[in-house]
């Protein structure tokens, strides 16, 4: 009532005080804040991790196959995983909450799917002999440089601690969306939306993660098969 | 929903159980007081710490029985060994940094006042705001704790500075003395302590641009909050990396990783990889560690200033009795300083080592900050200009304040030159000027606060003859203990020496060590008046009104101390800026942010974004 008079008389309502200035709720915009602040805790690492690449002998170990392939289909898991999510705010924003439930139990799916095939490509490369302090012994041998310079058993630790951390997250949200599905029907749509937006987030860094650690790391010439 | 008044609010009323209204509350006011409680004793803990270095600087060798008592590692036979002096300085950096001049500005006032302020009834997340106090207490008893469990060397907490650095930091028990289990939780504190302020700053932040009441834009809002808004914004950016860096630091102890650790170390008389207690490292940098430790703690240094610098701008206006010079200038100077203050982290490293170039642009960017804060100082000056001043206690201490960031910002421009900084870094020079600039100068400005907003948390007035005894001890005090460290620091006094008895081109400055340390135990002391004036005026204070300062803004509407939740059902409307005193043609020398405007204002033009220019 008094807002459209306000409107008329203000012109800047939108920052006068009284309204949301972005036209969300408290939660959206904590969950946005949150995401600003969690991005830059990845930030750090990222940056931690090229500033100790640059200044290593980086080992470059991953095969086309099975390394690149399968972290592709597990980037296709997540990426899938985001696409569900988003028919599962859509059919929120129509108040479908049946069909939103299916679409976000897809979601965790997906999202499991990640975390299980994830925990295989670490199992396969533990049992390699990559450790968070050392690289296996073959992995030395081929990324010796001619000068006899060792590679750097840093890549387990970049590689462990960056893809640790996310799989953290991808875990936490699985079990967020299990909560938002079990109770959707008590859930505004706003409440949804933020699920997905945490969701995306955790995708999106993935997105980073995937090309800065896998594809960067690729054996291009194939030493390791040699 | 989106143009969501707040109109229909109703009364709220407190919750009756003890647990619930003082012990786990969610209303922001008990939360603020909380947090000030936690500042108020952590504080003390910090103090006692930095009267323990004096004096074992000053009377080398003295015996203190109690100390052999409670700390036989690090006191044996009462006497202060060099590791726990170190340790001592550790913690007090860490404590004072962390849960002094982060908690009590910031989690403290501006929990209590930033709401009622911007005319909320709560801030946005009340259950978040609770679990960050929480959070932030058991972040304080963990780095209490890391003094007292470091394995074999009992009693003597971590020993590498409160900026943990790396390698030592990284390398466990065979760093030292309290580099094991007490390091470990020293990273397990902080860490904690990021998570808890980050739920504080989301929850501000969300507060301020959501919850502002009806005619509090944002260039009607009390300078106060724009610095609270400012130092929440730079806590959400900094803390995470802080937090990255901690874990990073947390795994090369606790998995063998080596971010921080390079190869060949050679410490405690063992090489590096020779005995499982110290395994092979390889690759890692040291640097990395500072990078991202300093990618935090500069901003960390306006985090502890800014809501200083906001409680000073609101209390030289209310006692000048005119509007704060250049309102705008100020708030585009709160936002310059935060801004610039992430690009300039590097001057910390410049004896790090680092590329002539990279230290040119971090050393001119650092000089930067030089302009925003001058046009805070000379707006200070400006609104003081002419003024007819109340030296009421607040004010004397806001005025401290200005000085304090004056005498402690020129050395800056000294300190952020590459040439300078060289010789100078490790000395008491670059120790008494972040101890004037951040440490002392932010008290003073939560002391102004104390005095000025204790009468609207409490109801009734601090007494004003202890605060000024209070005031004139402590600001003649502070200049005594600081200025002489410029000198010794000029001379080559180094820094974290826990002696000083074998230099000899020292000894001449013995006097004058001896002389700050005992204006410094008088200092000290001098705060007691202080915490006996805070207990004494919350039972025996002269009752105070509900605006004894003859204030403008919002809390000074409501009632002293205000209601559950702040303004009693009814949530103000505004109608004009924070600081309308001495206004031509007012019948009074101050006009509420709530008072509609008048006939002659509307006329006049005058009246919508709430400042005359």
């Amino acid at each position: 009532m008094s807002t459209e008079a306000r409107a008329v008389h203000f012109p800047a309502a939108d920052w006068d005080g009284g309204v949301h200035p972005y036209r969300v709720g408290h939660r959206k915009l904590g969950m946005w804040l949150f995401i600003v602040s969690d991005s830059l805790t990845f930030s750090a690492l990222l940056m931690g991790y090229a500033y100790l690449r640059a200044s290593n002998v980086w080992p470059t170990p991953f095969p086309f196959y099975p390394s690149i392939v399968f972290s592709s289909v597990m980037t296709f898991c997540l990426l899938s995983s985001s696409l569900t999510m988003v028919f599962g705010v859509s059919a929120s924003s129509r108040g479908d909450k049946v069909l939103a439930r299916k679409w976000i139990l897809a979601t965790i799916f997906f999202g499991v799917a990640f975390i299980v095939l994830h925990l295989i490509e670490w199992n396969h490369l533990i049992s390699e002999g990559l450790r968070p302090f050392s690289l296996p012994a073959h992995w030395v041998s081929t990324f010796t440089t001619t000068d006899g310079k060792l590679p750097s058993p840093l890549f387990g630790a970049t590689f462990f601690t960056i893809t640790g951390l996310h799989m953290f997250h991808v875990a936490t949200g699985a079990i967020y969306l299990s909560v938002v599905a079990a109770r959707v029907k008590k859930l505004k749509h706003e409440d949804i939306e933020i699920s997905g937006l945490y969701w995306h987030f955790v995708d999106l860094v993935w997105m980073f993660v995937f090309p800065l650690i896998y594809i960067l790391s690729v054996d291009v010439g194939g030493h390791l098969a040699k | 929903m989106s143009a969501e008044t707040h109109e229909a609010v109703h009364r709220h009323e407190p919750p009756t159980s003890f647990i619930r209204k003082y012990i786990f509350s969610l209303d922001h006011k008990v939360i603020g007081i909380q947090y000030i409680i936690l500042a108020l004793v952590a504080v003390i803990v910090g103090m006692t710490m930095s009267v323990l270095m004096r004096m074992n600087l000053s009377w080398p060798g003295t015996n203190w029985p109690i100390l052999a008592t409670l700390f036989p590692g690090g006191a044996p036979g009462g006497v202060i060994n060099p590791e726990f002096y170190l340790s001592l300085v550790t913690m007090h950096g860490t404590i004072m940094v962390f849960f002094v001049l982060t908690t009590a500005p910031q989690g403290g006032f501006g929990n209590y006042f930033l709401p009622i302020q911007i005319g909320a009834e709560d801030m946005a997340f009340p259950v978040l705001n609770m679990l960050s106090f929480w959070v932030t207490l058991v972040g304080f008893i963990v780095i209490l704790s890391a003094i007292f469990f470091s394995g074999s060397a009992s009693t003597i907490g971590p020993i590498g500075g409160w900026t943990g650095y790396a390698p030592l930091s990284a390398l466990g028990q065979i760093a030292g003395p309290g580099q094991g289990m007490g390091m470990n939780l020293w990273i397990i504190s902080i860490a904690i302590f990021c998570v808890g302020s980050l739920l504080g700053a989301l929850n501000f932040i969300t507060t301020l641009l959501n919850m502002r009441t009806r005619g509090m834009s944002l260039m009607r809002m009390p300078l106060t909050c724009w610095a609270w808004f400012t130092t929440a914004v730079l806590a959400l950016l900094s803390f995470p990396v802080l937090l990255g860096g901690g874990i990073l630091l947390l795994l090369d102890r606790l998995a063998g990783t080596s971010f921080f650790i390079p190869g060949g170390l050679y410490v405690s008389g063992i090489l590096s990889g020779t005995t499982p207690s110290f395994p092979i490292h390889t690759g890692g940098s040291p640097i990395l560690w500072q990078h991202l430790f300093w990618f935090f703690g500069h901003p960390e240094v306006y985090i502890a200033i800014l809501p200083g610098m906001g409680a000073t701008s609101h209390i030289l206006s209310t006692f000048a009795r005119k509007p704060v010079f250049g309102y705008r200038a100020m708030v585009f100077a709160i936002f310059a300083i935060g801004l610039l203050g992430f690009f300039v982290w590097g001057h910390h490293m410049f004896i790090s080592g680092m590329s002539p170039y990279s230290a040119m642009t971090f050393s001119i960017l650092t000089l930067s900050i030089g302009v925003p804060s001058a046009v805070k100082t000379f707006n200070w000056l400006g609104t003081l200009w002419g003024a007819r001043i109340r030296f009421t206690t607040p004010m004397l201490f806001a005025i401290g304040f200005v000085s304090l960031f004056v005498a402690g910002g020129i050395t800056g421009l000294v300190l952020g030159q590459t040439s300078l900084d060289l010789p100078m870094h490790d000395t008491y020079f670059v120790l008494a000027h972040f101890h004037l600039v951040m440490g002392v100068a932010s008290i003073f400005g939560m002391f102004a606060a104390t005095y000025f907003w204790f009468p609207k948390m409490f109801g009734r007035m601090m007494s004003e003859r202890l605060g000024k005894i209070h005031f004139w001890i402590t600001f003649v005090g502070v200049y005594c203990i600081f200025v002489p460290m410029h000198v010794m620091g000029l001379v080559g006094m180094p820094r974290r020496y826990a002696q000083f008895t074998e230099y000899t081109f020292l000894s001449r400055l013995h006097p004058l060590v001896v002389f700050v340390s005992v204006v410094a135990i008088i200092t000290v002391l001098t705060q007691f008046i202080f915490y006996f004036n805070l207990i004494w005026s919350i039972f025996k204070g002269k009752k105070a009104g509900a605006n004894p300062w003859e204030a403008t803004t919002l809390e000074w509407t409501t009632a002293s101390p205000p209601p559950h939740d702040n303004f009693a059902g009814v949530l103000p409307v505004v109608y004009r800026g924070p600081y309308e005193f001495a206004v031509p043609g007012a019948p009074n020398d101050f006009v509420m942010q709530t008072e509609p405007e008048t006939e002659t204002e509307r006329v006049g033009g005058n009246g919508h974004n709430g400042h005359r220019h």
